[in-house]
C-alpha cells in the first residue's frame, strides 16, 4: 500500500503518526504525489470537531472550533493572549491534550445520580490549564449541558470599583458590576436553556419588585441585568435554583460548573472596606454563593476547576500544587476532588504546535524555520506553552 | 655641578651666602646606598629578627619571614586598608621600594666611576649599543673570512624568529634600569634589524633572541577541565565561572536531553527573563550542541544578569573538555572564555557616585 510506504518515508520527528490509514493525512512538506488529497490536511490538525469523539489518537493535534460555538460559549472567558491569537489567525484552534481528554472520559462515564464530582486542573505557570478547561467546557456545551462558567474568580476578589452593602444580609458586600457582567455572559452562553427552566421559589427584590415561582430563568436573569443594584443577589438566586434543580429526576439538563482560578475563593482579597480593613472573601455575596456551588451536595452535573497562581493574591510565584494554592480552608472544602496535572508540552505536542505556527506563517524569521532554530526555541522556552507562544510572537 | 652654579649666579640672590647655596646643591638627589651600607642594614635586620623571635618566645634559629609577618601584625595591629601601608619588616634587595639598584653608587671611594661610559650619562644604553656594534663587526669579519675561503653559503641560515617581537621601549628601560628617549630606542631597533639583515647573523642568535619577547598563543593559557566518568559510564566535566560578584559552577553531563537545573529549580523558573536564558544558550548554540547535554548548575551572589553571565562562562569552560582544540580556539575568539573584568567602581569622596559629581552651583 503506497500510503503505508509513505509512513516510513516521513521525517523521524513524525514517526508517531498513527491514523494515516484512516483519514488519509499527507505530510505537507513532502513533495509526494502518491495520493493527492484535495484539502491541505496536515499531521498537526484533526478534522474532528466534536470533542466527544476526541481520543488518544488525537493527542497533540489541533482541532478547530466552529465560530457558531465560539461566540456564545466563550464571550469573554478565553485568555487574553489566546483571544489575540484567534483574531490574528482568524480561527479558533485548541490542541487536544491528555489532561482534558482524561476529564472528558471521566465525564462520559460518570454516574450523574451521585453527588457531583470535582475535577481540579493544576500545574506550573503557563502549561495550559485554562485551555484544558475551555476544551472540557466545549465538550459539555456540545453535549447540551448547561454551562456555568466563571472565567476568572480572581477578578471577583480584587480591583472592585463599587462595593455595596448587601440588601439581603447586612454583613455581606455586593459587587454589582462584576455580577452584571457575569449575568450577561451567562445569558449569551445558555440562551436556549433560559426559557425552559422554571423557578421553584419566589424572590422579592424590593417592596415593589419580585419574581414569582414558575417564571422562567430568563426573566430572573433579565431582572439582574436591568436592576444593577440587586444583580449579586440574582446571581445567588440563579446558582441556588440550578443547584436545586439539576439533580431532580424531572430536569432534562446537566449542570457543568467551570471555575478558573478557584483558589481565589479561599484566599485573601485586596478589597477594603471604608475603614480600611480587608474584606474576607466570605463576606462577598458572589464568592459566598459560588462556594455553596462548590460543595458536592448536589447531583446531576460536574464541577471542573483550575488553580491559578497568576492572578492570585499574596501567594508566592513558586506555588502550584493544590495544597499550596488552595490553603487549608480551600483544601478542606474541596476535598475530595480529582486532581489532574497539566504538564508542559511533550516532544510530539511541541512539534505539533511548531508546525501549526509554521502553517499560519507566524514564524517569519528565516532562522526559526531551520532545525537549529527549532532547537534554540526548545531550549529557550523549555516546552512551556505560554513561553513558546510569547517567544514566537517576537519572530 | 657647573651648570647649577651658573644658574645660581643668574637668579636673583634672595638670601644666604654662597656657602649655604653650595651645601643645598650638594644635598640634591636621593641618598646613595653603597654595598657596605646595604650589608650593614642586612646584619642589623638579622639581629632584629632574633630579638623579635625572643620577644615572641619562639626559636630564633628557625624564625622564617612568615613568622616575622605574623609577629609584626600581632605587635602593631593596623586598621589601614592599603596592605602596603601597614608596618613591614622585610629585606628586599631587588628593584623595589627599599634599595633600588640604580641608586647604588657608581663610583669608588676615590671618586672614579666604575663604568667606562659613566660620563655619557646613559652608560648602560651606550654599552649595549657598543656591544651590539661589536657583534655586527664580528659577523662582517666572519663573512669576509668565509668569502675569502670560498665557503660563503648561497642560502644562509636565518635566525628563526618564530612568533616573537622586539622588546618595547618600556621593557628596554626596565632592563637597562635607566631612562632612554624614543630616538635612542629607534637607533637600537635599526641596529638590530641591520644585524638581522646580514647573511651570517645566526652566529648571534642567542644575543638577538635575548632581546625579543615571545608571543604565546592565548589559547595555550586556557586550562581545560578534565573529562571524568561517573558510575554509569557517562562523561561529565565540571567548571566554574564568575562575573561581577556572582560565582557559579556547572556540571555538564553527556548523553542528555537538554535539561537544565539551576540551584535545584527548573531554569525557566529561576531565569524568567528571556535575556538570561539566551545567555545560557549561547555557548551551546555556538558549538551546535544544543540537545546533547544535561546541565546541573549552582550559582550564588550578584544579580540575575551577572548570575547568567557567570553560568555562561562556566558552561563554556566545561564544554572545552568535550570539544577539539580548534573549536576551543573558536570559542576563545568569540569571547566566551574571557572572564568579564568589569566590576562596580567604587564611589569616591567628594562625588555623588563613581563618576557623577555633585551639582555645580555657581554661587
Amino acid at each position: 500500500m503506497s500510503l503505508h510506504r509513505l509512513a516510513f518515508r516521513l521525517r523521524p520527528t513524525v514517526t508517531h503518526v498513527r491514523s494515516l490509514h484512516s483519514s488519509g493525512y499527507v505530510q505537507q512538506q513532502e513533495a509526494v504525489a502518491v495520493e493527492p488529497e484535495p484539502e491541505s490536511v496536515s499531521v498537526f490538525r484533526t478534522q474532528e470537531k466534536d470533542p466527544a469523539c476526541h481520543s488518544d489518537k488525537h493527542v497533540g493535534q489541533f482541532y478547530t472550533l466552529s465560530s457558531a460555538h465560539v461566540r456564545p460559549l466563550f464571550p469573554d472567558s478565553l485568555p487574553w493572549r489566546y483571544q489575540q491569537q484567534m483574531k490574528t489567525f482568524n480561527e479558533t484552534c485548541i490542541m487536544v491534550r491528555q489532561p482534558a481528554l482524561e476529564v472528558i472520559s471521566y465525564l462520559k462515564k460518570a454516574d450523574y445520580s451521585q453527588p457531583a464530582l470535582r475535577y481540579v486542573f493544576y500545574g506550573l505557570k503557563g502549561t495550559g490549564k485554562t485551555m484544558s478547561l475551555c476544551h472540557t467546557v466545549h465538550f459539555c456545551y456540545t453535549q447540551g449541558w448547561l454551562v456555568l462558567h466563571v472565567p476568572d474568580a480572581h477578578l471577583w476578589v480584587k480591583n472592585c470599583k463599587e462595593l455595596l452593602p448587601s440588601s439581603y444580609k447586612l454583613s455581606r458586600f455586593d459587587q454589582p458590576l462584576e455580577a452584571t457582567t457575569w449575568l450577561r455572559n451567562f445569558k449569551i452562553t445558555n440562551e436556549h436553556f433560559l426559557p425552559k427552566i422554571k423557578l421553584k421559589e419566589r424572590y422579592v427584590w424590593t417592596k415593589r419588585e419580585s419574581t414569582e415561582a414558575g417564571s422562567s430563568l430568563g426573566e430572573l436573569v433579565d431582572q439582574g441585568i436591568s436592576r444593577v443594584k440587586s444583580s449579586s443577589d440574582v446571581v445567588g438566586a440563579v446558582m441556588k435554583e440550578l443547584r436545586l434543580q439539576s439533580g431532580q429526576p424531572g430536569a432534562d439538563f446537566r449542570l457543568a460548573v467551570a471555575v478558573d482560578g478557584v483558589n481565589a475563593l479561599w484566599g485573601r482579597s485586596t478589597i477594603k472596606k471604608e475603614d480600611k480593613t480587608a474584606v474576607d472573601p466570605e463576606e462577598l455575596t458572589l464568592v459566598y454563593n459560588l462556594r455553596k456551588l462548590m460543595k458536592n451536595d448536589w447531583s446531576g452535573g460536574a464541577i471542573i476547576t483550575t488553580l491559578s497562581q497568576t492572578g492570585s493574591l499574596y501567594l508566592p510565584k513558586s506555588a502550584y500544587l493544590p495544597q499550596d494554592l488552595l490553603g487549608e480552608r480551600g483544601f478542606d472544602s474541596m476535598d475530595p476532588f480529582i486532581p489532574v496535572s497539566v504538564p508542559s508540552y511533550s516532544e510530539k505536542e511541541f512539534e505539533s504546535c511548531y508546525l501549526y505556527y509554521m502553517d499560519r506563517n507566524w514564524l517569519q524569521h528565516p532562522q526559526s524555520r531551520t532545525e537549529e532554530g527549532k532547537k534554540e526555541l526548545v531550549f529557550l522556552c523549555n516546552m512551556n506553552p505560554s513561553m513558546f507562544e510569547r517567544l514566537c510572537g517576537y519572530l | 655641578m657647573l651648570m647649577n652654579d651658573s644658574s645660581a649666579a643668574v637668579s636673583p640672590q634672595i638670601c644666604g651666602t654662597p656657602a649655604l647655596r653650595r651645601k643645598n646643591l650638594g644635598a640634591a638627589g636621593p641618598e646613595k646606598f653603597t654595598p657596605e651600607f646595604i650589608q650593614k642594614q642586612v646584619e642589623e635586620f638579622e639581629i632584629g629578627k632574633r630579638h623579635l623571635a625572643n620577644m615572641m618566645g619562639e626559636d630564633p634559629e628557625n624564625f622564617t619571614q612568615e613568622d616575622i609577618d605574623r609577629s609584626i601584625a600581632y605587635l602593631f595591629p593596623s586598621g589601614l586598608f592599603e596592605k602596603r601601608a601597614r608596618p613591614l619588616m622585610k629585606v628586599r634587595l631587588s628593584a623595589d621600594l627599599c634599595f633600588p639598584p640604580c641608586e647604588a653608587v657608581q663610583w669608588g671611594p676615590d671618586g672614579r666611576p666604575f663604568h667606562f661610559l659613566f660620563y655619557t650619562g646613559k652608560q648602560y644604553y651606550y654599552s649595549l649599543m657598543h656591544d651590539l656594534y661589536g657583534r655586527v663587526l664580528k659577523v662582517e669579519k666572519h663573512q669576509d673570512q668565509l668569502r675569502a675561503k670560498g665557503l660563503f653559503p648561497t642560502e644562509p641560515k636565518q635566525i628563526a624568529l618564530g612568533t616573537s617581537r622586539w622588546l618595547t621601549k618600556e621593557e628596554l628601560e626596565a632592563r637597562l634600569v635607566e631612562p632612554i628617549s624614543s630616538q635612542d630606542y629607534e637607533y637600537f631597533i635599526q641596529l638590530m634589524e641591520r644585524l638581522l639583515a646580514m647573511p651570517c647573523c645566526s652566529l648571534e642568535q642567542q644575543f638577538v633572541m635575548s632581546h625579543r619577547q615571545q608571543l604565546e598563543a592565548q589559547s595555550m593559557h586556557q586550562v581545560v577541565p578534565p573529562l571524568q566518568k561517573d558510575d554509569a559510564g557517562v562523561d561529565f566535566s565540571t567548571a566554574e565561572g564568575r562575573r561581577k560578584t556572582s560565582r557559579g559552577s556547572v556540571v555538564v553531563r553527556d548523553c542528555g536531553a537538554g535539561r537544565l537545573t539551576v540551584n535545584g529549580q527548573d531554569y525557566l523558573h529561576y531565569f524568567p527573563v528571556l535575556q538570561d536564558r539566551e545567555q545560557l544558550m549561547f555557548p551551546l548554540q555556538f558549538c551546535g550542541l544544543l540537545g546533547r547535554f544535561d546541565l546541573d548548575c549552582s550559582v550564588s551572589g550578584g544579580g540575575r544578569s551577572s548570575q547568567a553571565g557567570a553560568l555562561r562562562l562556566a558552561i563554556s569552560r566545561a564544554l572545552l573538555s568535550f570539544l577539539p582544540q580548534s573549536e576551543g580556539e573558536a570559542m576563545r575568539q568569540a569571547g566566551l572564555l574571557t572572564p568579564d573584568p568589569r566590576v562596580r567602581e567604587r564611589k569616591k569622596p567628594g562625588q555623588e557616585g563613581a563618576r557623577r559629581k555633585f551639582t555645580w552651583k555657581k554661587r
